[in-house]
């Protein structure tokens, strides 16, 4: 196994370095310590930021339960610590238990990342008993009124509360998840003091990422640049407020940076996540990249072989792919060039700079275009389905 | 219910991994990680030691006593060095005290 061993070299003087922040400095790529299960596509909510690709993977290609089985004991082999069920919904599958029930047995440290809306009392206890150690329920917004049309589900915002509720009274660590976008980040303080009042562990301040979904809403999501600098400042403001309290993960929309962001830690070098159907990829993004074949669990190779081996991995690995600007760049190795799925979203090749990045031909296009976007007067939302969107109606044309 | 916040760690105080902090022994990378929600913490060996002994019924002198006879070290410099990695720890959310009367 040694020839997928990561690179660990904790900071020299913290007792307690954080492991993800680790250079890796060979071109082996060790076995990520996390992996993301999107276990399957199926989900009451229609949020139009989805990050699940626009062409869903229907319940009759999801693996099986024992296919699942068979991935987490594997995933525990390799070296893989922790798994993060999602979805889609995760607890539309009625296996969930079992899952979680076999992932605690084979050792890994399980984390459910949900809309909770299916959950009962009952199914939930169930699960803390099977050793799910972290919950993760998303919120849409502060009350029902917004955060349920943005989901798209009538009922959703009541029921998560009273989710986030048993959650603690079954002494489960909660981390609220709120997605930000220009129609809900006048609520972020809410937010944080909800996060408070429903004894959550940690808040993850998540601004919209634009593909997929996003992409078709971006003129109905975008923030302006004044809203995110209130944004960035009442974040700043709160973890000092509630260091010890309240941990505060912060994701900005890159569309407004000059540099881009170092996406998934760099192509194939720290995560991978595994489809409904089996498909072990770069990024849950990464299916929007046309001309990639991803390699799937249930072909005759092992997970640690497509990780390092498959074509679809090796292709945007490292720097060699690159053209320039990136190839020349003296950031080369700090942002890999960015995003590979926005950069094929809005240049039509995966190879071409993050246009996120200043330094792309495109940036300055796309920004205005974001900026005009945000302050328009587009609030109609495309949710988010398996019969490929259902636009709002009633909202503005 | 919830768990102590804001825990102030002092020679008194019984610390222990919450649980959903777990301490385990990495077989694939041979180093002891912490285990937590959306992060993996690679204590060292001094820290891996100290945990191993804060089982809620020690408190942070029991722990330094301890170490401070098995390395022969001054206790003082030992316990401020306990408390500055336990505080650390407690700041990020991953370790509680044990309550009183833990049956």
């Amino acid at each position: 196994m040694s020839d997928v061993l990561p690179t660990i070299s904790p900071d020299a003087g913290d007792s307690l370095a954080v492991l993800e922040k680790s250079r890796s400095t060979a071109e082996t790529f060790g076995i990520p310590l996390a992996v993301l299960l999107e276990i399957t596509h199926r989900c009451p909510l229609q949020c139009p930021y989805c990050s699940n690709p626009v062409e869903l993977d229907r319940s009759g290609k999801e693996l099986t339960t024992e296919e699942w089985k068979k991935v987490l004991s594997e995933l525990a082999e390799i070296g893989v610590l922790q798994v993060h069920f999602s979805g889609g919904e995760p607890t539309a599958r009625k296996d969930l238990v079992e899952l979680v029930k076999h992932a605690s047995d084979v050792g890994l440290y399980t984390n459910l990342i949900t809309s909770a809306v299916l959950l009962t009392r009952e199914r939930l206890s169930e699960l803390a008993d099977a050793g799910l150690c972290h919950v993760q329920i998303s919120f849409q917004g502060i009350e029902e009124g917004l955060a349920d049309r943005v989901a798209g589900y009538r009922g959703g915002h009541r029921k998560k509360l009273e989710v986030a509720k048993w959650t603690r009274e079954l002494d489960l660590p909660l981390t609220v998840n709120a997605v930000m976008h220009r129609q809900n980040l006048h609520q972020l303080p809410d937010i944080i003091q909800m996060s408070i009042d429903l004894d959550a562990d940690r808040l993850e301040v998540a601004n919209v990422q634009y593909y997929g979904w996003a992409l078709k809403n971006r003129a109905a999501l975008m923030p302006t640049v004044a809203q995110l600098d209130e944004c960035t400042r009442i974040v700043e403001e709160a973890r000092e407020r509630l260091k010890g309290r309240l941990t505060i993960d912060y994701v900005v929309p890159d569309y407004y940076a000059l540099r881009p962001k170092k996406c998934m830690g760099g192509w194939g070098r720290q995560f991978f996540n595994i489809s409904p159907a089996g498909k072990v990829l770069p990024c849950h993004a990464a299916e929007s990249i046309t001309g990639l074949d991803f390699e799937s669990v249930r072909s005759n190779h092992s997970i640690a072989w497509i990780w390092q081996n498959s074509d679809a991995f090796n292709r945007y690995r490292g720097t060699g792919w690159m053209k320039e600007p990136c190839r020349s760049c003296e950031f080369r190795e700090i942002d890999f060039g960015g995003c590979r799925c926005q950069a094929f979203a809005l240049t039509g090749d995966a190879a071409n700079t993050d246009p996120a990045c200043a330094l792309s031909p495109l940036h300055e296009t796309i920004f205005k275009q974001a900026e005009r976007e945000a302050e328009g007067e587009t609030n109609r939302f495309l949710y988010r389905n398996f019969a490929g969107g259902t636009l709002e109606s009633g909202n503005d044309a | 219910m919830a768990g102590p916040r804001n825990i102030s760690v002092s020679e008194a105080s019984r610390p222990v991994l919450p649980r959903h902090a777990k301490l385990k022994y990495d077989e694939t990378r041979k180093v002891w990680v912490i285990l937590a929600p959306e992060r993996v913490l690679a204590p060292d060996e001094i820290a891996v030691e100290v945990l191993q002994l804060c089982d809620g019924k020690r408190n942070v002198g029991d722990v330094s006593d301890q170490l401070a006879a098995k390395y022969a070290a001054p206790r003082e410099a030992i316990l401020a060095d306990v408390i500055v990695m336990l505080q650390d720890l407690a700041d990020k959310g991953f370790l509680t005290e044990a309550r009183e009367k833990t049956p």
